[in-house]
C-alpha cells in the first residue's frame, strides 16, 4: 500500500458515497444501541427499498449526545433528529434531501455542538466503524504512511514530543517522554500496549472511540510502535465491551487484509501486529503492571515499580503503555504537524480531551473540548447546566482516584494541573455531575465501596484499609458514628495513601479527602445531628432511639 | 559492569554503610545491623513488597519506598524508622488484626507467630478499628497439615515457596481484596491435591497459625524455617 | 494519705483474669495497702460506687446487661482498665461472631435453644448480635492484653497506676501471652 493507492481507496469510498444518493447515518454505538438503535436501522433499511429516491442508510458511531438516543443524521445537510423511535422511519426516508422533519429535530446550533473541537472524534458519529475505506476516506491511515515513507522513528518520537501530548489515562506523564524511554531502550524485542481497561464509573469515552472509530487507535498504535521499535502490540480490552470487541476484531482483520498491518507494513522494513487481549473484569488491570501480568496469563496485581514497564514490562521487555484516547490523538498530531496540535489548549495541557459527561446534567453523552476550558463551561454551556430547576452540587471527575469539586472552582480551567490543585484529578475523562439530590458522604461511600471491591488484596492497606475506610463511611450514613470514627477515616485517608502498593490504593482516599475539604459541614450533619440534607441516606436507627 | 562486584555507598540512620550493586535497602540494612520489620518477604523465595512493613524513607523521594525490593543507589539517605513510619506499621498490624479472627489464645503458634511479635514490639496493646469477624473456613481435609484462613495474613509465602522452591505450584489465589484467599488446586481440598508433594514447605514458612502440622499442636515450636537457608546454598543461591 | 479506690468486674470472660489477680500472692498486700477494694467478684459489694480511681475490666461485651454494666462503670470510673484478652480484643467470647448467636446456642443447646432464645428476652440479659471489646463500647484508658496477663504484669500494672502513672504494658505481655 502506498499513498498514492491509499487515495485512490479514498477517492473511490468518496464517489460511491456521493454517487449513492443520501446517507441516513443511524448511531450503532452502545448508548443509542440500548434505545434499541438497532431495530431502527432495520426500520430504515426497509423504508428506504421501498423509496423511490436513491438512499441509502448507514450504521455509524456514536455522535455524542447519548442522552438524546437514538439518533440519526441525513447527508449531505447534517440534519441530525433525535429520540428517534423505528414508527418515524418513513417520515425520516421521505424527507430526506427535503424539508427536515421539525417534530425530530436536534438542532445543531446549540452550545453542545458548537463549542466543540473534535480530533480524536473528529470521525465519531460520521463513518462506519466497520469498513476500513470509510476511515481512508476520512484521510485515515495518511500519518501512519507519512511516518513510515518519510520520517524516521526518532523523528515521529519528537513530533510527538513537540505536540505537547500527555497521557489521556489519567496521570498525564508526557507521551513524547514515554516513548523515547522506550525508544532509546537496547532490545531485539519490544511492545506496545494500548489500554483499553476503562472501569471508571461515569467514564465511556474509550469505549465510544473504539465503537465508533477503532481504525484510528489501530493507526496510533502502529505509529507508536515503528516509533519506539516494537513489532508486536496488544490491545487490552475488558470483557464488559463486546461491541468493541468485535468492532476492533473486524478492524484489525481489514487493516491486515489491505497490508497496513503486518509483515512489511505498506512495502516498508517496519512489520507489526496487533492482538487483542480480553480483560476478565478487574478494574485493578487498569492499573499498568496489573495490565501487564494480565497479559501474561497471570493474575492481575500490580507489582512494585521501579523497575517501570518503559525498561521492563510484558515478559520482561520494554514495553510502552498508553491509553486508548493518547493512541487515538496520534494519527492526526503525524498528519497536521505538532505545532497545529500544541496550539490547542494550555501552555502545559494541549490539545483537546474527551469527556464523559453524566449525572444531573441537562446533555449526558461524548464531549471534546480543548484543554483549559472551564468546568463552567463544559456544565453549563455544553452540558446544558443541572436539569429541573435544581441547584448544582459538585463535579466528580477522575472516578474513584479522583474528587468531587464544588460551585465555587467552576470557573477554573480543565487541565492536569488545576483539576490536582482542587484535590481532583483529570482522569481518563469521566465526569459525573451531582445536584443538591446528591448526600457527599453517600458518594464518597460509593466510590470507597468501588475501591473495596476492586482492590486486588495483595498489599494490605489498601485491601483491608479500604475496607476499614468504607465501615466508617457507612457509619457516618447510617448516623452511627462519632468524632473517632471521622478521626480513624481521616487517619486512614493518610496511611492507605502513602503506603499502597499501586496507584488504586494510592488514590483511593481521594474522594474522601475531596468531598471532606469542601463539604465536611456534610459530614459533621451526619455525625452530631443524625441528618442527612439531601435526604439519601437513612439516618434511620439514630432516629429511632430519639423518638 | 558486573552490579554484584559494583559498592555503593548510602546512609543508612545516619550510619555510613556499603553495598553491592545488586543489594537492596533491606539486605544493606541488615549486614549493617539496622532493623527493618518484615512479613511478606522471606529469606530464600522472591519479594513481592505487599506487606508495606518495610517501607522506609529515602531523602528525595516523595513516596515510602519497601526496602524489600528497592535497590541500593549511590548517595542514597534511608530512614528506617520515623514517627510517621512506625504509625504506619502500626496501622498496618492493627489493619490485620481486625480484619480476620485473630485469637492469640487459641493458636497453635502463640508465642511462635510473627505477627504476634511485631504487634509487640511495636506497642500493640489494642486495636482501634473495629474486627471484621469474617466467617472464614478450616481445611483439615490433609493428613498431616491443617490451613485455618482466620489466621491468614495473605503474605503468599506458601504460594511462593511451593511455587519457587518445590515446584509445585500447589498453592494460589483466588478472589479480590479483603475476600482474597489462598487455595490448593483450583479451590479444591488440601487433601484431595494431586500436585502437593506433602513437603509441608508451606506450612513451615507461614508466619501465623494459619498453616500447622496437625502434630505440632500444642508444642512450645510448631514451625522450623532453617530449611531454606540450606535449600537455597545447595541450589547456589547468594543467601 | 488518701487510699485509692480500685473496683473489679467481670464480664464475658472465664474469670482466669481474676484467678491471675489472685496469682500476686503476698504482693496482693502491699497492693491492698495502697488501696481500697469498693467493688469486685471477690467482695460482697451489690452495686458499682461512684468516683471510683482504677477498675480493671475482665471479659468482653457480649450481652445487653454487659453493655449496660460498662457504660454506668464508666462513668463512674477515672482509669478504666481492659483486663485481659476478652476485653481487649474480644477473644475467644467473640469466636461466636463469625457463626452467629443463634447457631451458636443450638450447637450448645439442641432443640432447646429454641426455647431458651425466647426465655433470654425475659428477665435473664439478651445477648447481643455480636461479643465486641470494650473499647468499641466505651473509652479505655489503659489495655493490658494477655490471656491470662501474668500476676507480674498486673503487679506492674497496678503499681504504675497507684502510683498515678501510665504503665508500659507491652514490655510485659502482649495477644495471648
Amino acid at each position: 500500500m502506498t499513498l498514492e493507492e491509499l487515495e485512490r481507496i479514498a477517492a473511490g469510498t468518496k464517489n460511491a458515497r456521493a454517487a449513492g444518493g443520501h446517507e441516513v447515518n443511524v448511531c450503532l454505538a452502545a448508548g443509542c444501541l440500548s434505545q434499541h438503535s438497532d431495530a431502527l436501522k432495520e426500520a430504515l433499511e426497509k423504508e428506504a427499498r421501498k423509496a423511490s429516491a436513491s438512499c441509502r442508510v448507514r450504521g455509524t458511531g456514536c455522535m455524542g449526545l447519548c442522552s438524546a438516543g437514538p439518533l440519526v443524521s441525513v447527508e449531505p445537510g447534517g440534519v441530525l433528529y433525535r429520540n428517534v423511535k423505528p414508527e418515524d422511519a418513513p417520515a425520516i426516508v421521505r424527507s430526506a434531501g427535503g424539508e427536515p422533519l421539525r417534530r425530530l429535530q436536534c438542532s445543531r446550533d446549540q452550545a453542545f455542538f458548537q463549542r466543540q473541537v473534535h480530533i480524536v472524534t473528529e470521525n465519531s458519529g460520521k463513518l462506519d466503524p466497520e469498513k476500513i475505506e470509510e476511515y481512508i476516506a476520512a484521510d485515515g491511515y495518511k500519518g501512519m504512511i507519512r511516518a513510515l515513507t518519510e520520517m524516521t522513528p526518532a523523528a515521529v518520537v519528537q513530533e510527538i514530543s513537540r505536540s505537547g501530548l500527555r497521557g489521556r489515562g489519567g496521570a498525564g506523564y508526557p507521551t513524547g517522554l514515554k516513548w523515547g524511554t522506550v525508544a532509546k531502550t537496547d532490545s531485539a524485542v519490544k511492545y506496545v500496549v494500548c489500554n483499553a481497561d476503562e472501569g471508571d464509573p461515569g467514564a465511556f469515552m474509550d469505549r465510544s472511540v473504539l465503537e465508533s472509530d477503532p481504525q484510528r487507535v489501530l493507526e496510533g498504535m502502529i505509529i507508536a510502535g515503528y516509533a519506539v521499535g516494537a513489532s508486536r502490540g496488544y490491545l487490552y480490552v475488558r470483557a464488559e465491551y463486546p461491541l468493541a470487541l468485535k468492532r476492533l476484531e473486524t478492524a484489525i482483520g481489514e487493516a491486515r487484509q489491505l497490508g497496513l498491518l503486518g509483515i512489511n507494513i505498506c512495502g516498508t522494513a517496519f512489520s507489526f501486529d496487533i492482538e487483542v487481549r480480553i480483560g476478565g473484569g478487574a478494574y485493578v488491570c487498569g492499573e499498568e503492571t496489573a495490565l501487564i501480568a494480565s497479559i501474561e496469563g497471570k493474575r492481575g496485581t500490580p507489582r512494585p515499580r521501579p523497575p517501570y514497564p518503559a525498561q521492563s514490562g510484558i515478559w520482561g521487555m520494554p514495553t510502552l503503555i498508553n491509553n486508548v484516547e493518547t493512541f487515538a490523538s496520534v494519527p492526526a498530531i503525524v498528519r497536521r504537524g505538532a505545532e497545529w496540535y500544541a496550539a490547542l489548549g494550555t501552555p502545559k495541557s494541549k490539545g483537546t480531551k474527551v469527556f464523559a459527561l453524566s449525572g444531573k446534567v441537562k446533555n449526558n453523552g461524548l464531549i471534546e473540548v480543548p484543554m483549559g476550558m472551564t468546568l463552567r463551561e463544559i456544565i453549563f454551556e455544553i452540558g446544558g447546566g443541572v436539569p429541573e430547576g435544581r441547584k448544582f452540587k459538585a463535579v466528580q471527575t477522575g472516578g474513584p482516584s479522583g474528587g468531587c469539586i464544588p460551585e465555587q472552582f467552576l470557573d477554573r480551567p480543565v487541565d492536569y494541573e488545576s483539576l490536582r490543585e482542587l484535590g481532583s484529578i483529570m482522569g481518563s475523562g469521566g465526569m459525573v455531575v451531582m445536584d443538591d439530590t446528591s448526600c457527599m458522604v453517600n458518594v464518597a461511600r460509593f466510590f470507597m465501596e468501588f475501591c473495596m471491591a476492586e482492590s486486588c488484596g495483595k498489599c494490605i492497606p489498601c485491601r483491608a484499609g479500604t475496607a476499614q475506610m468504607h465501615e466508617m463511611l457507612t457509619r457516618i450514613c447510617d448516623g452511627r458514628a462519632t468524632h473517632k470514627d471521622l478521626e480513624m477515616l481521616i487517619s486512614l485517608c493518610d496511611m492507605v495513601g502513602a503506603t499502597s502498593l499501586c496507584g488504586l490504593g494510592q488514590a483511593a482516599p481521594n474522594p474522601v479527602l475531596s468531598t471532606l475539604r469542601y463539604f465536611q459541614d456534610e459530614y459533621l450533619e451526619h455525625i452530631e445531628a443524625k441528618r442527612c440534607r439531601a435526604g439519601v441516606c437513612e439516618c434511620g436507627a439514630a432516629a429511632e432511639v430519639r423518638a | 559492569m558486573n552490579p554484584a562486584a559494583e559498592v555503593k555507598t548510602l546512609v543508612i540512620d545516619e550510619m555510613d554503610v556499603s553495598a553491592r550493586a545488586d543489594q537492596t535497602i533491606l539486605e544493606a540494612a541488615r549486614d549493617a545491623g539496622a532493623w527493618i520489620p518484615t512479613l511478606c518477604h522471606l529469606d530464600g523465595v522472591g519479594d513481592i513488597g505487599a506487606c508495606r512493613m518495610c517501607l522506609v524513607e529515602v531523602k528525595g523521594s516523595n513516596r515510602l519506598l519497601p526496602a524489600c525490593v528497592t535497590r541500593v543507589e549511590e548517595g542514597m539517605a534511608v530512614t528506617t524508622h520515623s514517627e510517621r513510619l512506625v504509625k504506619y506499621r502500626r496501622m498496618i498490624l492493627e489493619l490485620l488484626f481486625a480484619e480476620r479472627n485473630h485469637v492469640c489464645a487459641v493458636c497453635v503458634a502463640n508465642g511462635a507467630c510473627e505477627l504476634q511479635t511485631l504487634a509487640q514490639l511495636h506497642g500493640l496493646d489494642h486495636v482501634q478499628f473495629p474486627y471484621r469477624f469474617p466467617a472464614l473456613p478450616v481445611d483439615g481435609s490433609h493428613e498431616r497439615f491443617s490451613m485455618d484462613h482466620n489466621r491468614c495474613v495473605l503474605c503468599t509465602r506458601c504460594v511462593r515457596v511451593c511455587g519457587e522452591v518445590e515446584g509445585a505450584h500447589t498453592w494460589d489465589l483466588m478472589g479480590r481484596g479483603v475476600h482474597s484467599r489462598v487455595i490448593t488446586d483450583l479451590s479444591q481440598p488440601w487433601g484431595t491435591s494431586e500436585t502437593c508433594t506433602s513437603c509441608g514447605k508451606c506450612v513451615q514458612v507461614c508466619p501465623t497459625g494459619a498453616l500447622f502440622e496437625k502434630n505440632k499442636v500444642g508444642t512450645k515450636l510448631p514451625k522450623s524455617r532453617d530449611f531454606l537457608m540450606h535449600l537455597s546454598v545447595m541450589r547456589g543461591g547468594d543467601r | 494519705m488518701n487510699r485509692k479506690k480500685l473496683a473489679t468486674v467481670w464480664l464475658d470472660g472465664c474469670s482466669g483474669c481474676h484467678m491471675s489477680i489472685l496469682d500476686m500472692d503476698e504482693r496482693l498486700l502491699e497492693i491492698a495497702g495502697q488501696c481500697e477494694l469498693v467493688y469486685s467478684p471477690l467482695v460482697d459489694q451489690k452495686t458499682f460506687p461512684a468516683d471510683v480511681d482504677i477498675t480493671l475490666v475482665e471479659g468482653a461485651v457480649s450481652s445487653d446487661a454487659d453493655a449496660e454494666k460498662i457504660r454506668r462503670i464508666r462513668a463512674r470510673t477515672r482509669m478504666l482498665v481492659s483486663l485481659g484478652d476478652c476485653a481487649v480484643t474480644g477473644n475467644v467470647p467473640a469466636m461466636r461472631n463469625s457463626f452467629g448467636t443463634e447457631k451458636v446456642l443450638r450447637r450448645a443447646y439442641g432443640d432447646a435453644a429454641g426455647a431458651l432464645l425466647q426465655v433470654l428476652g425475659q428477665g435473664v440479659p439478651q445477648l447481643l448480635p455480636q461479643v465486641r471489646p470494650v473499647h468499641e463500647v466505651v473509652f479505655v484508658d489503659v489495655h493490658v492484653p494477655g490471656c491470662p496477663p501474668s500476676a507480674e504484669t498486673i503487679y506492674s500494672v497496678l503499681r504504675e497506676l497507684l502510683a498515678g502513672r501510665k504503665p508500659d504494658v507491652t514490655s510485659g505481655t502482649r495477644f495471648g501471652a
